[in-house]
């Protein structure tokens, strides 16, 4: 290979590569592949492990003494009726956004630095809509009468009410969590391949040769699950879209001053995508740590979220200012006060927080410094994270507690139970990653395996 | 006996064999639990069994099985058809006066209070008492069997007991005999009683309400030197001043007097003209936000007011005191009443000393008055007394022993007595104390013998109203918990124990009645729900002269804090204390629910540094008292209002320890008001749950409000505050109107906020109760709500009712969230609530700006209290959990009358449906009816000019309106 051209090191110095210099096909698979059939699990796998699992049980317990007692139990009321199911509701959908940005749009974008990421992230995005899917039925006061949202032939003759963006939410997000699920698990098969050769004990032989649906890596099969993956990409590059544009409909269908807005679409979508590569970033950073999967998960590819995270960041940004600006400029007495309220009302704290999270913390972003420090990153991830949940209270709990009549104004304070929830939520999220990172490689062997065939990946081997 | 012991012992007998291993089996095989349990020792299982069992056994005393026929009636009761319900007319007594009821009955149980159209104090009405009354006869905390000392007894021991004490009392004609009693209207008790005390010669009757008129009744006394009854003619009056009277709000007559003052507000066509209110009072009451005119004086200061008003008018020897900085106010009150001479009036409130009623009663006079707005009569009491000084010597006799024998016929004198007579302490002296009330409460406590009442509908009796009217109580129901009623007690007391309660009213009025055909005559009476005749006539008394120089010289508003004593506008004196839909209503003015408070005005909250909850030492005459701060804009400076009637100690589930007991702050000496209250603040906090936490309507036009003026000059003032979009601007296709179009206006001129419609609707639609903690959540589950919005400064602001129900809007923002269609429009304008199909999303309530919609968190309806179950109306769904409800505009009546209409081939008048709201409206503020007949009288108030609908630039197209309120301010007084 001509030195000139493609020296490595020139390119470390302009950018880190987005794979570490040194590896052949085995060694890729062997690393990848190693991390799931081994037989040690690292401590802090063990650690982070048993933290999820008891915030599982307290979700379990929270749930159970819901359905037993009753959506009560939350802090909800009249005028604030919904509270934090549905404000985790929206934070994990668009948590699970990222996910399928980068699988979907950025293949047929052909950015290939996706290749390392994308496979946890729509693993992520898969536990996010799970988890985010919990919500709308647990909100409900009587929840075992979800599936009247469906449209199913019902012998009352009964459908559900289209104009409803509810109903709509359900069509939305259960097309998304379908199509998610169908796109990593298409995309999993090659390498369920892989590890059904690799595995040396007939248990994981077995489940992962039933998982691989019998890849044997013929051409003729390559060449369908290009096809494959390339349409169900297009499928889902639309969904990534619409899914928070519908969530955002919720919202915007509903007359409440802060929340009847026709901004609210692509605004929730780039908050989406703000959340879920902040998600990625808080995800991927332990992640390589405690796999040693630096060659992998370059500074490159967190130098490339924290770009995205800037930029949607700024978007984001910008959906708020517009918000305020609309408010004035309606000339709207009820906007007006919202605004008001949001910014100086009992709540002005959240309108704060989420400023300093989600408008000044990203602006770090800018500095290289930032970009490549990989503690800055995660801190700044962390804050994101945070900024977005807190963004949905402001919009949902800020919003409902102050609408039309002064005489129906009230305040919302979250119990015990609301938090239980939450973070049982974050739990269950956290468990389901724990097992997927140790039950299925989290990274994608046979798409690393194609950079390591490019030959600007390549490396002579010493 | 264990078998070892059975083997080294030689056997006696053959129990004793029992203990022998073989026997053993034998009698385990046969009689397996009893015999080993009968011969090991207790294990702490069986004893729980063996307790739990008693105690269900003992349960079951309590239970009263209802006899089940399942043959039909062999002759049916006269009109009664299944699925319809009967109304009969008995009345309520309060206080001892009567208010007229009508009383809805579905196969025998008694649902649901209306008010009797033809009584005078009511008209149609009822009071929130009277619409919780039907509650308190299904409480299941009601006492429910005769006790003597805490254990269960029966009535025949009582009797037998009754017996021995009254053969005791016949030796000494009674001299150790006390019956106390609250005041007596009922001309069959206060017979009973005269012929009582024509039997025991020395014994003595004694009266006492907590919550009495002698201050009238004495005022009346020093006016004229004789008991007079007093009766305003709201109706005639164009120019009134209320001396904190808050007439509107309580008194026999509170319900007739909302009637006839608004109705001389009503502004409809033709000739505007309307009366001018002016409220002279410490702590805003509901008559006061009707005022055009609000004067917060401290109570004390009220007396100097109505001197030097009565001086102006040329009342003599009013002296009036030095000037002051009210004296502008009192010119130009006394001029506008001089002004309108015959066509004035002046109410003085129970609570203000004797004095004031005495000069209320010269100014009438001088105001030419009497005969025109005010009217006297004889007193309506059996015995009018000095009810506080009645149980002063009552006490003195406990204390010095002369009381053998005490029968305490309803009350509940240990928690209402003033603390300085130490009531309670003195009744143990009392050698057999009988008390009769529906519970045991904390004067049950401390007597012998506690007999469960009758209440009033399960019982037989008379009463008479405010003006004299008698009414035959009749039982809708027998009585629950086998009660009885004070006239079965007292013929009790007289040895005539086989009485019945109603052979003893009807024995009464056969005797006393003077009617021709008595038959006739008592059925009449019975269906009317009043006696013809018996209203008391007109009489003329003459003003003594010079009695306010002689007997009473001006007092001096004493210095320092003023403690002033109220009513609860809820649970009254505290006998409402355990009935859960009084609780859970919303105090008019504070809003507070399931507290009373200390009420303060802004300035002297700050000058103390309180704020709201900030729990204070209330220190009076060596007592003191805890009690929360809640700030009332309004309210006289330095003066703090304390309700009564909370911190109940043995109220029941309900009632027991809400609250704090203002009674133990209250003297005998100054039941109403007196200074010398000192405030300590604690630096606690005690949580306090108000349904309303927003006073302002921060400039939303919510209650459009204008002057008598203004509206003279431009009728159309409150329908050009707010543009709405014109119709037809919506997305979607508008809904198909067939036949009728449902509708309701709101008179917000004539609501005067005392909430009774939240009540009714209650009752009607079967609400449940959530309790203090879910309703400081905002989880109350009231279908009506009546808003409060305060405007102007704090120390002095115009106050505003605002009854809101479902707006049954045509562009429902709720209709088009909910995704399972559970909120649908219905043909005729309706917005209809379908609870089996509702999931619970709870958008629909999130999406209505008027956040009319409840919803249930929890089960809150209590699906297991058997005796809850017969209140229920049986035309309304009981709801379950996780479910929205909301106001249905009384659906199921509206289909009662479409159905009876439909029979008759014929469309349903205007006026036929009424809503349970409006049906309770004193003042008849909500009309409902068909907005598709333009000759209905709603289609007319759609017509007013000062209709307007809430929120219209929302275009929600609500159908429920509102008719600006108006003020009627005198041009001489600013602001």
């Amino acid at each position: 290979m001509a030195e000139t051209e493609r020296d490595p090191r020139t390119i470390e110095l302009r950018e880190p590569p987005v794979l570490a210099p040194g590896h052949s096909f085995a060694s890729v698979t062997d690393k990848i592949g190693g991390i799931v059939l081994s037989r040690r699990t690292p401590r802090a796998w063990m650690a982070g492990f048993a933290v999820s699992f008891l915030l599982v049980m307290i979700l379990q317990v929270a749930i159970a003494y819901l359905l037993a007692r009753g959506v009560g139990i939350w802090g909800i009321g009249i005028p604030v009726g919904w509270g934090f199911a549905i404000v985790n509701f929206v934070w994990w959908i668009g948590i699970g956004h990222a996910g399928t940005l980068i699988s979907a749009i950025l293949l047929l974008m052909h950015q290939e630095w996706r290749t390392s990421i994308n496979r946890f992230a729509e693993a992520m995005t898969l536990f996010a809509v799970a988890c985010a899917g919990m919500f709308p039925l647990l909100h409900l006061g009587r929840p075992w009468y979800f599936y009247w949202l469906f449209p199913y032939p019902s012998t009352m003759g009964v459908w559900p009410q289209f104009r409803s963006p509810l109903v709509w939410d359900v069509f939305a997000v259960s097309t998304y969590a379908t199509v998610s699920f169908m796109f990593w698990f298409v995309g999993l098969i090659p390498d369920l391949a892989s590890l059904r050769d690799q595995a040396r004990h007939w248990f994981p032989r077995g489940i992962y040769g039933m998982l691989a649906m019998g890849w044997r890596g013929s051409a003729i099969h390559w060449r369908r699950y290009e096809d494959a993956y390339r349409l169900l990409a297009g499928i889902a590059t639309p969904l990534v879209v619409s899914v928070h544009s519908v969530v955002s409909l919720d919202f915007a269908v509903a007359i409440l001053p802060g929340w009847h807005s026709t901004i609210f679409p692509p605004y929730f979508v780039a908050g989406a995508i703000y959340s879920g590569f902040a998600m990625v970033l808080t995800l991927a950073i332990p992640l390589r740590a405690v796999y040693h999967l630096e060659d992998f998960i370059t500074p490159r590819h967190l130098q490339n979220m924290a770009k995205v995270l800037l930029a949607t960041g700024l978007i984001v940004a910008y959906g708020y200012f517009m918000e305020a600006l609309m408010a004035w400029y309606s000339g709207n007495r009820y906007e007006q006060f919202m605004m008001v309220n949001r910014v100086l009302g009992p709540y002005a704290w959240v309108f704060w927080a989420v400023m300093a999270t989600n408008v000044l913390a990203v602006q770090a972003c800018w500095s290289r410094r930032v970009r490549s420090s990989v503690p800055a990153l995660f801190a700044v991830a962390m804050l994101v994270n945070v900024g977005m949940w807190l963004e949905r209270f402001m919009i949902i709990v800020v919003g409902l507690h102050r609408d039309f009549l002064p005489s129906s104004w009230g305040m919302y304070y979250p119990t015990i139970w609301d938090w239980a929830t939450l973070f049982g939520s974050i739990g269950l999220f956290l468990f389901l990653m724990i097992l997927f990172v140790r039950l299925l490689p989290a990274i994608s062997i046979f798409e690393l395996r194609q950079l390591v065939a490019k030959p600007e990946y390549a490396r002579s081997k010493t | 006996m264990t078998q070892k012991d059975a083997r080294n012992k030689t056997w006696r007998s053959l129990d004793e064999l029992a203990g022998t291993a073989e026997f053993q089996r034998f009698l385990e095989a046969e009689f397996p639990e009893p015999a080993s349990g009968g011969t090991d020792p207790v294990s702490r299982r069986d004893l729980l069994k063996v307790m739990g069992a008693s105690l269900t056994l003992a349960g079951m005393t309590a239970c009263r099985t209802p006899a089940e026929k399942i043959v039909p009636y062999v002759r049916a009761p006269e009109d009664l058809v299944p699925g319809k319900p009967l109304f009969f007319a008995t009345a309520m007594p309060m206080g001892g006066f009567a208010k007229g009821l009508l009383v809805e009955s579905h196969l025998g149980r008694p649902t649901k209070v209306e008010g009797n159209p033809e009584h005078p104090a009511s008209l149609g009405a009822t009071d929130v008492f009277g619409q919780a009354s039907v509650l308190t006869l299904y409480d299941p905390d009601r006492s429910q069997v005769v006790t003597r000392v805490g254990r269960l007894s029966s009535w025949m021991t009582f009797l037998a007991a009754l017996n021995v004490a009254r053969e005791e009392q016949h030796l000494k004609k009674g001299a150790g005999l006390r019956l106390l009693t609250g005041t007596v209207t009922s001309p069959t008790l206060a017979e009973q009683i005269r012929s009582l005390l024509a039997e025991f010669s020395s014994a003595k009757w004694h009266q006492f309400e907590p919550v009495s008129r002698d201050h009238a009744r004495a005022g009346a006394h020093v006016a004229f030197g004789q008991d007079v009854n007093t009766i305003y003619r709201f109706d005639q009056a164009q120019v009134i001043l209320d001396l904190e009277a808050d007439f509107l709000g309580w008194g026999p007559a509170n319900l007739r007097y909302v009637r006839d003052f608004t109705a001389g507000r009503r502004v409809g066509q033709g000739p505007v003209a309307m009366n001018r209110l002016y409220v002279v009072e410490s702590c805003p009451s509901i008559t006061g936000s009707m005022a055009d005119h609000r004067l917060g004086l401290r109570a004390g200061e009220v007396e100097s007011f109505a001197r030097k008003v009565a001086q102006r008018l040329g009342v003599q020897d009013a002296s009036p005191g030095s000037p002051g900085p009210h004296d502008q106010f009192a010119e130009a009150v006394a001029r506008d009443l001089a002004q309108h001479r015959g066509a004035s009036l002046v109410v003085a409130g129970d609570q203000q000393p004797p004095v004031v009623h005495a000069l209320a009663h010269a100014i009438n006079h001088t105001l030419g008055a009497e005969g025109r707005t005010v009217i006297h009569t004889d007193p309506v009491e059996a015995m009018p007394v000095d009810q506080m000084q009645s149980l002063r010597e009552l006490v003195g006799d406990m204390q010095a022993g002369r009381v053998d024998l005490l029968v305490i016929v309803g009350g509940n004198p240990v928690f209402t007595a003033p603390r300085d007579l130490a009531f309670a302490e003195q009744l143990s002296k009392v050698k057999l104390r009988v008390h009769l009330g529906l519970y045991e409460d904390e004067t049950s406590a401390l007597c012998h013998w506690h007999i469960p009442e009758a209440h009033f509908l399960e019982s037989w009796s008379d009463a008479r109203a405010f003006d004299g009217t008698v009414t035959i109580l009749q039982p809708l129901i027998a009585p629950l918990y086998g009660g009885r009623s004070a006239h079965e007690l007292l013929a009790a007391l007289a040895g005539k124990a086989s009485l019945s309660g109603h052979d003893i009213v009807r024995d009464y009025w056969e005797k006393h009645g003077r009617w021709k055909i008595f038959e006739e005559s008592w059925q009449v009476a019975l269906h009317d729900g009043l006696v013809a005749g018996t209203r008391l006539p007109p009489k003329r008394v003459a003003l003594r002269a010079g009695f306010l120089k002689e007997s009473l010289p001006a007092q001096k508003p004493g210095r320092g804090l003023e403690i002033a004593f109220r009513p609860d506008p809820t649970i009254w004196d505290g006998s409402f204390a355990n009935n859960g839909w009084l609780q859970e209503m919303p105090k008019p003015l504070t809003k507070l629910t399931w507290d009373n408070a200390a009420l303060v005005s802004p300035a002297t909250a700050q000058r103390l540094g309180l704020h709201n909850e900030a729990v204070v030492e209330l220190r009076y005459r060596g007592a003191s008292v805890r009690a929360p701060v809640w700030i009332m804009p309004g309210h006289a400076d330095d003066s703090v209002t304390v309700q009564l009637g909370y911190g109940r100690t043995r109220a029941g589930r309900v009632g027991t320890g809400a609250g704090f007991n203002a009674y133990l702050l209250r003297t005998a000496d100054e039941p109403w008001f007196s200074a010398g209250l000192e405030i300590r603040r604690t630096g606690d906090r005690y949580s306090l749950v108000s349904t309303q936490h927003h006073f302002s309507m921060e400039s939303r036009n919510l209650i459009r409000a204008g002057t008598l003026g203004e509206f003279q000059k431009n009728p159309r003032f409150a329908q050009q505050v707010e543009e709405s979009p014109p119709p037809g601007l919506t997305l979607y296709p508008g809904h198909p109107q067939e036949g009728y179009a449902w509708g309701m206006a709101i008179d917000l001129n004539a609501c005067i906020g005392c909430g009774a419609c939240v009540l009714a609707c209650q009752a009607e639609n079967n609400i449940p109760v959530v309790g203090k903690r879910e309703a400081g959540r905002g989880r109350s589950m009231h279908w009506i709500r009546v808003d409060r919005y305060y405007e102007g400064p704090p120390e002095d602001p115009a106050i505003f009712h605002q009854p809101v129900p479902c707006m049954h809007c045509e562009n429902a923002p709720c209709e088009v969230v909910c995704p399972v269609g559970a909120t649908v429009h219905g043909s005729e304008g309706l917005n209809e609530m379908i609870y089996n199909r509702c999931v619970g999303t709870r958008y629909c309530s999130n999406n209505c700006p008027y956040k009319v919609r409840r919803f249930n968190f929890f089960e809150f309806a209590d699906w297991t209290t058997p005796s809850l179950k017969a209140q229920r109306n049986p035309n309304v769904t009981v709801r379950s959990r996780g479910v929205m409800e909301k106001c249905t505009y009384c659906v199921q009546r509206i289909n009662a009358a479409k159905i009876e209409a439909e029979k008759e081939d014929r469309k349903v008048r205007d006026g036929e449906i009424v809503t349970a709201c409006q049906a309770v409206c004193p003042a008849q503020a909500i009309v409902f009816g068909d907005l598709s007949d333009p000759n209905s009288r709603l289609a007319r108030l759609k017509a007013d000019p000062r209709n307007y609908a809430l929120l219209a630039g929302l275009n929600t197209r609500p159908r429920t309106t509102y008719l600006a309120r108006l003020r009627n301010p005198n041009p001489e007084i600013r602001g």
